[in-house]
């Protein structure tokens, strides 16, 4: 049976553009002394050169087991099935010192939390310089100017006496951006960001993501960007797929899962977001329920329990629903009953309507390239979602007086560390 | 004295973080049959756990257990090696080895708790109070401390014990006195860290008394580490009380103390080595036992760790 | 920086000042007359005259306090009495015993860091194997030893047995007192000196080496789980430069401060090491002098002692803090 990812293959990425990264059928697990935690369940998906591919859920989703099973980052997971083909080889076969080329060479990572990210003894252009060390024959003074170069090019003023500062001299943000320096200081063709903007203060959210879309049009590389945050995807994902319970229950453009969702779940988190137009006192609408324990699913869908439209007893409660194809080119859905969701509109999960608002919101600016290629961003477009970025955080500012917070927002409210 | 297994994870001023990260403490204390279950994976705390339960039974039983009395002496004997009438032989004068072993399991044991009880509630008390109220209270008591453990532990504990004299009680005073400030330091910077946990914040906003938040919701999670560390102690302190003995200031004939055998031993190396090794290993046995369960407590309490 | 170090150095002053009048006024609590020690010994019959002129002599018959101020005014500068019991003037026997001691030291210490931290090291990065639990009850067993079983158990092996078994000469240890005065750059034996040190040597590393081994572990371990470990290892380091460049460093800080806390666990088994193997050090020295009442003998050198406790700790407070970019610099970041 062939996987549903072949079929659409050369549908869903833009034409004419290189597939770099295939995950077939992925599946891996941890054994833990409660059990065996199935993190990831069957995943599959295409990254091309050039594409910024978002993988969207809840802590506990699988999608940061998923992204760094790409590099081979976790001795501990145990990878029972599928494959992770990188420019033709799969990795999963590959001699550990072949794999070690490819890291910081070809496939870089930036994680989430830059502060214990990088190592707190060691000045920040040296490990900067470290990256341009192993894998290119430098000597220690040409690295030492290539961090410097590299410092400035995501913009941190006073490049050279910053290369020889330490990482807690850094301002959160910064250290983020240096990470990314680190990151691409090799033109790795891919890069996954994880999380890279959870750490840090709302305002600065926005400067580092354009940097990290900055540096992907520089150097050409396609991202992996792994994130909880729909507002950050908005902006910068051509497209997305959504996870829950270590499976991949939605997929296609950022188009067509913001404006066209299919999947209940996807439903559900649009419909909890705050938006502009809501007036002070009205509740924010989350998906009830929490997510599911990886050792013990639920059977059948892994998300009926919170799902409002599943019908049990029936297919939701007995059969685990396969991605398939449900609308456009490559779009696809995990869900039995994906078609008639598409009379659902997100308004109707919330209880306000306000259709002229949500016009004006949705039609302002345009997320996503369409799916013929257009791999830069508008212009025009880009200003309007980071000032949707930040309006829409602006209204966190508000929800956050008086009403429930909801599910996407907890690490805000709780306040970042640094 | 170091009473704390340095394979502890430290902090970075070296202070042992033998309590778990504050975040941790705020949760749920495990419960009593989860902890038991992890120790109970460790086999070398299992193993230290069923040598300290078989010297307690020894100890308690000693009367049916010794064959002679420890002050009756065979005449003649002198110095003999281990044989089917003394098991461990005879010492220099006459007395039976293991009778006095036996017996002195009992002391060891008395004197290595009741010293530990006495060094761990001075230290509590005074590590509470340095570290819940800070200020001139914490200044001054941590001042004190340092400075005495400036002075190296053993003049402390010969000049002590000298002024005390060499009865059993004696020597408890001595090791529970100077026993307290590694636990008081420890207990310290416990406190120190679960004062800023948020629901200490939150039971002083809503007005609890300094003494039932110190009491009530501080003390119980810091009790976590005082047990392991109560438990190493013991082991070290009947270490504390071989040595003062070896060095002639432990307790005095003809108490069957193990230090004291040993250091009685000392001379007869040459000619009758059982004379040292069987108190010895009796001292080692059981000090590692400790250090064991010690160990084992504390990775089943704190699974973090693993 | 600098002026943590000028802190540190001017608590010095108060900590030994009341260390050292504890000890005084504990000492004077003590039954027994120091008049009659100097006199000549508790157990001899003295003529009633002799005891009155040592007190006199030694000042021993004014108030406490007199006695207090006039061994402070002495102290500080430098004139540590004569001992009670032989007249030598402390300092001399202060000079004598140090440099003995310290020759043992330097050499407990070099095995403490070449064996304890390769040991501790090897045991983190192969957990849970079979070397790694052996070292686990060997490091146990080590801290658990008191150290003069140790002594008495290495002497018994290496000297005592091997005369009895009839090994050749060159074999053979000393276990007792100190070779002939044969030193290279003052700590290298040469001669036969090894054959005295060695033993002592490694009974008195024993404790210190077996805690740096347990105190590598642990904080290797940790040093693994961090998060600057896996960013490493995604730059494509490989894993024997993940270890040493970014582990190593940051492992050894909480050990170099352990290395000072121990100083005081290390005088505590050089006393018992030095009394086992007379071994003539501060550390013998002192255990007599306490159980004698030799009064000015044991002030002078727990003075010495205590002083030597602070200085090396603040040099380890100031070495951690100085490896240490976050303590060094002291800039948090915004």
């Amino acid at each position: 049976m062939t996987n549903v990812i072949d079929e659409v293959a050369g549908r869903s990425v833009a034409p004419g553009k290189e597939v770099l990264l295939s995950l077939r059928d992925l599946r891996a697990g941890f054994n833990t002394d409660d059990g065996r935690v199935q993190a990831i369940d069957g995943v599959s998906f295409d990254v091309a050169r050039g594409e910024v591919f978002a993988i969207v859920g809840e802590s506990g989703s699988g999608k940061s087991v998923t992204a760094m099973s790409i590099l081979g980052l976790q001795p501990t997971l145990d990878i029972t099935g599928g494959e992770i083909v990188w420019k033709g080889r799969d990795l999963l076969t590959l001699p550990e010192e072949e794999r070690r080329q490819i890291r910081g060479k070809e496939i870089a990572m930036i994680f989430q939390d830059p502060l214990t990210a990088l190592n707190p003894v060691h000045t920040v252009g040296n490990q900067i310089g470290e990256m341009a060390r192993i894998h290119e024959d430098v000597s220690k003074k040409q690295a030492f100017e290539r961090s410097v170069e590299l410092l400035e090019l995501v913009g941190i003023p006073e490049p050279r006496k910053r290369a020889k500062m330490y990482p807690h001299e850094f301002s959160g943000g910064m250290r983020q951006r240096a990470m990314i320096a680190m990151a691409i200081t090799c033109n790795p063709d891919l890069l996954i960001a994880d999380e890279p903007t959870t750490a840090l203060d709302v305002t600065v959210q926005a400067q580092v993501l354009e940097v990290l879309i900055e540096i992907k049009n520089e150097i050409d590389s396609a991202i992996i960007l792994i994130t909880h945050d729909l507002g950050v995807v908005a902006g910068l994902a051509h497209r997305i797929m959504v996870m829950y319970a270590g499976r991949a229950v939605e997929l296609g453009t950022t188009r067509e899962v913001f404006y066209e969702p299919r999947h209940p779940y996807t439903l559900g988190l649009l419909a909890s977001l705050p938006r502009l137009d809501d007036v002070g006192d009205e509740a924010l609408v989350p998906i009830v329920g929490s997510p599911p324990s990886l050792i013990r699913r639920p059977p059948g869908c892994a998300f009926h329990p919170r799902c409002r439209f599943a019908r049990v007893p029936g297919l939701c409660d007995t059969e685990t629903p396969a991605l398939r194809l449900v609308a456009g080119d490559a779009h696809m859905s995990a869900c039995h009953y994906a078609e008639e969701l598409a009379d659902v509109s997100i308004d109707s999960l919330r209880e306000t309507v306000d259709v002229t608002a949500e016009a004006e919101l949705f039609d302002g600016g345009v997320a996503a390239p369409a799916p013929d290629g257009e791999e830069q961003l508008d212009a025009e477009a880009t200003d309007v979602i980071v000032e949707e970025g930040v309006a829409h955080m602006g209204v966190v500012e508000r929800s956050l007086d008086g009403e429930r917070p909801f599910p996407g927002a907890s690490h805000r409210e709780r306040g970042d560390p640094l | 004295m170091t009473l704390v297994d340095p394979g502890t994870p430290t902090t970075a001023t070296g202070v042992p973080e033998v309590a778990s990260a504050p975040e941790e403490i705020g949760e749920a204390r495990p419960l009593r049959a989860d902890v038991w279950r992890r120790f109970k994976r460790n086999r070398l705390a299992m193993v230290g756990l069923g040598f300290l339960i078989f010297l307690g039974l020894v100890a308690i039983f000693a009367p049916l257990i010794a064959p002679y009395s420890i002050t009756e002496r065979a005449s003649g004997q002198f110095r003999q090696p281990p044989s089917a009438d003394h098991w461990f032989g005879t010492d220099a004068i006459g007395r039976d080895m293991f009778s006095r072993i036996v017996y002195g399991a009992r002391v060891s044991l008395r004197i290595g708790f009741a010293a530990t009880a006495i060094s761990v509630i001075i230290g509590l008390l005074f590590g509470a109070l340095a570290g819940f109220f800070s200020g001139v209270t914490d200044t001054v008591i941590t001042r004190v401390i340092d400075v005495f453990l400036a002075i190296p532990y053993i003049v402390l504990a010969v000049a002590i014990a000298s002024v005390f004299g060499r009865s059993e009680n004696a020597i408890i005073i001595v090791l529970g006195v100077t026993g307290w400030l590694a636990i008081a330091r420890i207990v310290r910077a416990s406190f120190l860290s679960l004062r800023r946990l948020e629901y200490v914040e939150a039971a002083t906003a809503l007005g609890f008394s300094r003494t039932r938040i110190m009491f009530r919701h501080i003390l119980p999670n810091a009790l976590q580490p005082i047990i392991v560390i109560g438990t190493i102690t013991v082991g070290y302190v009947i270490l504390a009380e071989a040595a003062l003995s070896f060095l002639g200031v432990g307790p005095q004939e003809p108490t069957p103390a193990w230090g004291l055998m040993v250091a009685a031993g000392k001379g007869s190396l040459t000619n009758a080595p059982h004379l040292l090794f069987f108190p010895a290993g009796a001292i080692v046995l059981t000090v590692l036992a400790f250090v064991f369960v010690g160990d084992g407590l504390r990775d089943a309490l704190d699974p973090k760790l693993k | 920086m600098t002026s943590y170090i000028i802190r540190r150095l001017l608590l010095i002053v108060p900590t030994v000042f009341l260390a050292l009048s504890f000890l005084f006024f504990l000492f004077f609590t003590l039954p027994g007359d120091p008049a009659r020690l100097i006199a000549g010994g508790a157990n001899r019959t003295i003529e009633s005259g002799v005891i009155e002129r040592a007190s006199e002599r030694y000042g021993l018959n004014d108030p406490l306090l007199v006695q207090f101020k006039d061994y402070w005014s002495r102290t500080i500068t430098w004139d540590l009495g004569e001992s009670f019991l032989t007249r030598r003037s402390v300092n001399d026997i202060l000079g004598e015993k140090a440099v003995a001691s310290i020759r043992l030291a330097i050499w407990a210490i070099i095995i403490e860091i070449v064996v304890g931290i390769p040991v501790g090291l090897l045991s983190a990065i192969r957990r849970y194997s079979i070397s790694d639990r052996l070292t686990t009850i060997v490091t146990a067993a080590a801290s658990a030893i008191p150290v003069f079983v140790l002594g008495f158990v290495l002497q018994w092996l290496f000297a005592v047995q091997p005369n009895k078994l009839g090994w050749p000469e060159w074999a053979k240890l000393r276990t007792q007192g100190i070779g002939p005065d044969s030193w290279a750059l003052f700590f290298i034996p040469t001669g036969d000196q090894w054959r005295y040190l060695i033993l002592p040597a490694i009974t008195l590393a024993s404790v210190s080496t077996a805690l740096a081994a347990r105190m590598m572990r642990g904080s290797m371990l940790e040093v693994q789980r961090a998060d600057y470990m896996r960013t490493a290892r995604a730059k494509g380091l490989r894993e024997r430069d993940v270890i040493v460049k970014h582990g190593l460093r940051n492992a050894m800080l909480p050990v170099v401060t352990l290395i000072g806390i121990d100083f005081g666990t290390v005088i505590g088994a050089a006393v018992l090491t030095e009394t086992t193997f007379s071994w003539p050090g501060l550390g013998s020295e002192i255990a007599n002098s306490v159980t004698q009442r030799d009064l000015p003998v044991v002030l002078g050198l727990t003075l010495v002692v205590v002083l030597a406790f602070a200085l090396i700790n603040l040099l380890v407070d100031v070495s951690y803090a100085w490896f240490d970019p976050r303590i060094r610099l002291g800039k948090g970041e915004h």
